[in-house]
């Protein structure tokens, strides 16, 4: 097999051959190190690559299968790791100046875990800066680019760990979702990615955009992938308090589904029409075709307080941002910046030049947004009230699923956008979310996978919503519709995209752009 | 603690501010929990490590480091709640206070707000006029304590003026109860007097509940005094009245650290506030930092009402529910109320309500109870306690137990009095060797040769030889006047060299003289 090929197999694909004897971790590991020195400069979609590291677990991993051990099913497939993510031994920035080239003495529970699954993590994926943003634009260290079209943006706040998997830079990656920054990037680069139930994955060692929101959780090009890396990820952490003590969802085996006959799967009508592109519209309702197809009864459901979860989002989210950022104040670690003009600043003075150097534009108008949510009298209108509609948004969940399984929606309105068409316009960017953010206000779980491409050529995602601990339903619905249009495409999504196969998918010219 | 001078504010005599004035006091009492390990992590509480030795990623608040609870921390919260007769949340949340300072690692610190594990309560306090005033509790809540600044240079300690900063986060995430008074009013002229023996009932309890070290020296209790003054209203107004005129601005004298000083910061402002308000001026809302040195405070950083902390629930933490039983469990092991125990001893031990005040004032009573337990009799070992050694403590400024005499001493020291060897004016010689670092009662009485001779041989010759010396004084008592026979004794033990039991002695002389 040619190095593209080994990087264009599914991780269940590179385990089973890992097994079989037919390659070895590190000949797997190295045509992914190859394969990214010579698309990561068109792509930026790592901000570190770890050779070393890669080569080192890939080689244990190769000697302990030769020696007959038992290992762990993805032991020597490789995986990229969301900057977001604590690591001993590489940078972890998230994305911000601020963190340039800090060191965690720690490792994230998931990074643990990834340890002790033995695989070869390959570096760390690009995001925008503290996972504030839906495009990657927002990362200190330049944007990644939507390996469909280089001029696109790949989604975010996890466009580096999507972008990674669609460009075959890697099979799997680690991605966060505060608001959709998984489902989002997956979405729009044709890939899959699941949000886990709240607290079904650990935080600790992530680095928190809005605590009670984020989430992390798997990104893949297919929906068994994925849940093979949802069961290397989940399960009860003591160092999180509010990880979930329950056994992970059995997705792997869910991921098996074919057959969708006596499932009930609700559309959900404040999300699922207004201000969408047609193309997306239309691939919708496709699948939601397809759906009955497999034996699904569909059903409209309605979630009134849906509309108001972005306004409530972008309460909560500012308000617990301002405060978890508080602490990048130059004292003891990351960037530290003297006042221009001052001949011996007070601790005060370069804690406010630091932060006004460290942080982008994105960041800042955040935390200001945020600052001001919580003052006092104004907290019970903005952060308490916001509080409140969380509450509704939940209950709305909750009666829906009385009626029905799962929902579906689009997972964005529009396909991946133009790098810097919505710069300048923050609350466009901010819209973009409206599908994805009711399930991380309501803590439940949602999935995205590809239902083909719109007018534009470019890739559109379907969204799932289970409710609570139940993520297992996302996988079996995933898996059987994608396996469906798979057959009806003749092959997988990406395939689509005939270009990303190739050793050398963008021409040189492209790159530079 | 700098040595630098402070130019003194003018003060009223605290007569004349009590004339004028009715004072107004809010006591914030922050004690460290003695837990093994810190609030949010797993880190060692041990003092006076070496700086940043005990210290991991979530205390020094590190990127995508998160808190856990720690169980034993939320065990003695609501164990002082208990005893505090406070209500204990059925479920409560944690908060952040949002405020940025180098030695806080997360600049928020974790704390509760508006759902403290434990409210309305109260503590009783008994005064030296015998009165007792009810301290009601708002509130005690939780949350972690900051690293310490240490400012380098400059003249004040402080951080202004430093040349550098260093910063030990050791304390960082230490496990803090805050206890929070209600405005304490109707004190008037026991205010100060109340604000010490509230701190100091406090830590008797604390103690007792076995939470925190409270060592006021070592800053594992703090008290924050919040003093104001209203004018009053008028000759002859009721308390419902002066209860009725509006609070003065108040200032909160932070990080006042022995009982003697709480007493003297609420005094000092109190008498400073009424120079203030006397003169027509008003009082800035400010922290004050007191002087121990000088006696004075200082104007700290202005604080106003609406400082803005941005309080909102921790989304890190979920909520503390104690369940009813295990509150109920927890109210099982609450010791004995300090004051109800005080009761109990009292009668137990057959002290007049004078002298139990005294041994209390004396702070003598865990000392009596372990000498009385060591074999004493009780009326000893308050003789001992809240006589002459209480005397020599308070001239020293140091506790009882500080003495160097152990409640085993006293107990040995009165086996000694009792067996008949050492009358009580050798015992006294004997404590004074104790109190010098001689060594044990039986060590010192035999260096210094002090024993009652009990050789009845002795006695009688001496008797017969004072008799002889002295027929005025004999005959006197021959005639019926036995008071006489006091300076025949004295007589006798002068030629007894002290050694000699008085009261054989007298027996004796009366034998002779008196037809029996």
């Amino acid at each position: 097999m040619t190095k593209t090929e080994l990087c264009l197999l599914s991780a269940a694909q590179m385990a089973n051959g890992l097994v079989a004897g037919d390659f070895t971790s590190v000949e797997l590991t190295q045509a992914h190190l190859d394969r990214i020195a010579d698309l990561n400069p068109a792509l930026n979609a790592y901000l570190y690559v770890d050779d070393a590291g890669a080569l080192a677990t890939a080689r244990e991993v190769d000697e302990a299968r030769a020696a007959g051990q038992d290992l762990p099913r993805l032991a020597g497939v490789p995986v990229a790791v969301k900057d977001i993510a604590c690591t001993v031994g590489m940078p972890t920035t998230a994305g911000s100046k601020m963190l340039e080239g800090w060191m965690p003495p720690y490792d994230a529970t998931i990074v643990a875990k990834l340890k002790s699954a033995k695989m070869p993590i390959l570096g760390k994926t690009n995001m925008d800066e503290f996972a504030m943003g839906s495009s990657t634009e927002h990362s200190a260290f330049g944007p990644t680019r939507n390996p469909w079209d280089l001029d696109r943006i790949p989604g975010g706040s996890g466009g580096g760990s999507s972008a990674a998997v669609g460009a075959y830079l890697a099979p799997l990656a680690i991605g966060s979702d505060t608001g959709g920054s998984i489902r989002q990037p997956a979405a729009v680069t044709g890939t899959v990615g699941t949000k886990p139930t709240y607290g079904g994955v650990s935080r600790y060692g992530v680095i928190a955009l809005a605590s009670s929101l984020d989430q992390i959780g798997p990104c893949a090009r297919s929906v068994t992938d994925t849940a093979l890396l949802h069961e290397v990820l989940g399960g009860h952490d003591e160092m999180d308090s509010t990880s979930l003590d329950a056994p992970v969802p059995a997705v792997v085996e869910a991921s098996s589904t074919r057959d969708l006959t006596g499932m009930k799967i609700g559309v959900v009508k404040e999300i699922s029409g207004e201000g969408f592109q047609p193309g997306v519209l239309a691939r919708f309702e496709e699948a939601r075709a397809k759906l009955v197809e497999l034996g699904a009864e569909i059903v409209e459901v309605s979630c009134p307080h849906f509309t108001s979860a972005m306004a409530a989002y972008y309460l909560v989210l500012p308000s617990e941002a301002s405060s978890n950022l508080a602490r990048y104040d130059a004292m003891r670690y990351g960037l530290r910046v003297g006042p221009d003009g001052v001949e011996s600043p007070s601790a005060e003075q370069v804690m406010a030049a630091s932060r006004a150097a460290g942080f982008g534009d994105e960041v800042k108008r955040r935390i200001i947004l945020g600052t001001y949510a919580l003052s006092s009298g104004y907290y019970d209108a903005y952060y308490g009230q916001a509080q409140k509609v969380r509450t509704l948004i939940a209950c709305d969940f909750e009666a829906a699923f009385e009626q029905v399984d799962v929902l579906i929606s689009p997972t964005t309105p529009t396909t991946a956008f133009k790098l810097g068409e919505k710069l300048d316009d923050p609350l466009a960017m901010y819209l973009g979310d409206l599908a994805t953010i009711p399930a991380n206000l309501a803590g439940v779980p949602g999935m995205s996978i590809p239902v083909g491409v719109a007018e534009d050529n470019l890739p559109v995602g379907l969204q799932f919503l289970a409710p609570a601990t139940q993520d297992q339903r996302l996988y079996a619905v995933g898996a059987a519709l994608e396996a469906a249009l798979t057959e009806q495409w003749g092959g997988p999504m990406l395939d689509q995209a005939a270009h990303l196969c190739l050793a050398q998918p963008f021409d040189k010219q492209e790159a530079g752009a | 603690m700098s040595a630098q001078t402070h130019t003194a504010d003018s003060v009223l005599s605290i007569d004349d501010t009590l004339a004028k004035f009715d004072p107004v006091m809010g006591l914030e009492v922050h004690v460290e929990l003695n837990t093994n390990t810190k609030m949010f992590c797993g880190c060692a509480t041990e003092f006076g490590a070496d700086p940043n030795t005990q210290v991991c990623p979530i205390c020094l608040g590190l990127p995508g480091a998160l808190p856990v609870v720690n169980a034993m921390g939320v065990e003695s919260a609501i164990r002082i709640g208990l005893a505090l007769n406070c209500e204990i949340a059925s479920w409560c949340r944690f908060a952040r206070k949002n405020y940025f300072y180098p030695d806080m690692p997360k600049n928020f610190q974790t704390s509760q707000y508006d759902e403290p594990i434990a409210f309305e309560g109260y503590l009783d306090v008994d005064l030296d006029d015998g009165t007792t005033y009810r301290v009601e509790i708002e509130r005690a809540h939780m949350e972690e304590d900051t690293g310490k600044s240490l400012h380098v240079g400059g003249s004040t300690g402080r951080i202004q003026g430093a040349d550098y900063s260093l910063v030990d986060y050791n304390r960082a995430g230490i496990p803090l109860i805050e206890i929070v008074t209600k405005p304490l009013t109707g004190a008037g002229e026991r205010a100060p007097e109340i604000a010490r023996a509230y701190v100091s009932v406090l830590r008797d309890l604390l103690k007792a509940l076995g939470v925190s070290d409270v060592r006021m020296e070592q800053g594992s209790m703090r008290c924050d005094a919040n003093v104001s003054l209203r004018p009053k209203a008028g000759d002859g107004a009721t308390s419902a009245e002066q209860l009725a005129v509006p609070l003065g601005t108040r200032t909160e004298t932070k990080n006042v650290n022995s009982l003697r000083s709480v007493e003297r910061a609420v005094r000092y402002e109190m008498t400073r506030h009424a120079a203030v308000l006397d003169a027509g001026g008003s009082i800035t809302q400010e922290t004050r930092h007191w002087h121990e040195d000088t006696g004075v405070t200082t104007a700290g950083r202005p604080k106003s009402d609406a400082d803005d902390y941005r309080y909102f629930p921790e989304p890190d933490l979920v909520p503390a529910a104690p369940d009813a039983a295990w509150v109920e469990e927890l109210r099982a092991t609450l010791p004995e109320p300090p004051a109800e125990r005080r009761k109990r001893l009292q009668a137990d031990w057959g002290y007049s309500d004078l002298e139990m005040r005294d041994v209390i004032n004396a702070g003598a009573i865990e000392a009596i109870e372990e000498t009385i337990a060591a074999g004493a009799s009780a009326s000893a070992a308050r003789k001992w306690w809240g006589g002459e050694i209480a005397r020599r403590a308070n001239k020293a400024d140091v506790a009882i137990t500080e003495m160097g005499v152990t409640p085993a001493d006293i107990a040995e020291l009165d086996g000694l009095v009792r067996d008949g060897r050492l009358n009580d004016a050798m015992a006294r010689q004997v404590m004074e060797g104790v109190l010098n670092g001689e060594g044990s009662p039986t060590a010192v009485a035999d260096a210094r040769g002090l024993e009652l001779v009990q050789d009845d041989g002795a006695l009688e010759a001496a008797v017969d030889k004072v008799i002889a010396a002295n027929t005025d004084m004999a005959d006197k008592v021959r005639g019926g006047k036995v008071q006489a026979a006091g300076a025949l004794i004295g007589q006798v033990m002068k030629e007894m060299k002290g050694q000699a039991d008085a009261a054989k002695a007298r027996e004796l002389i009366l034998a002779r003289l008196l037809p029996s």
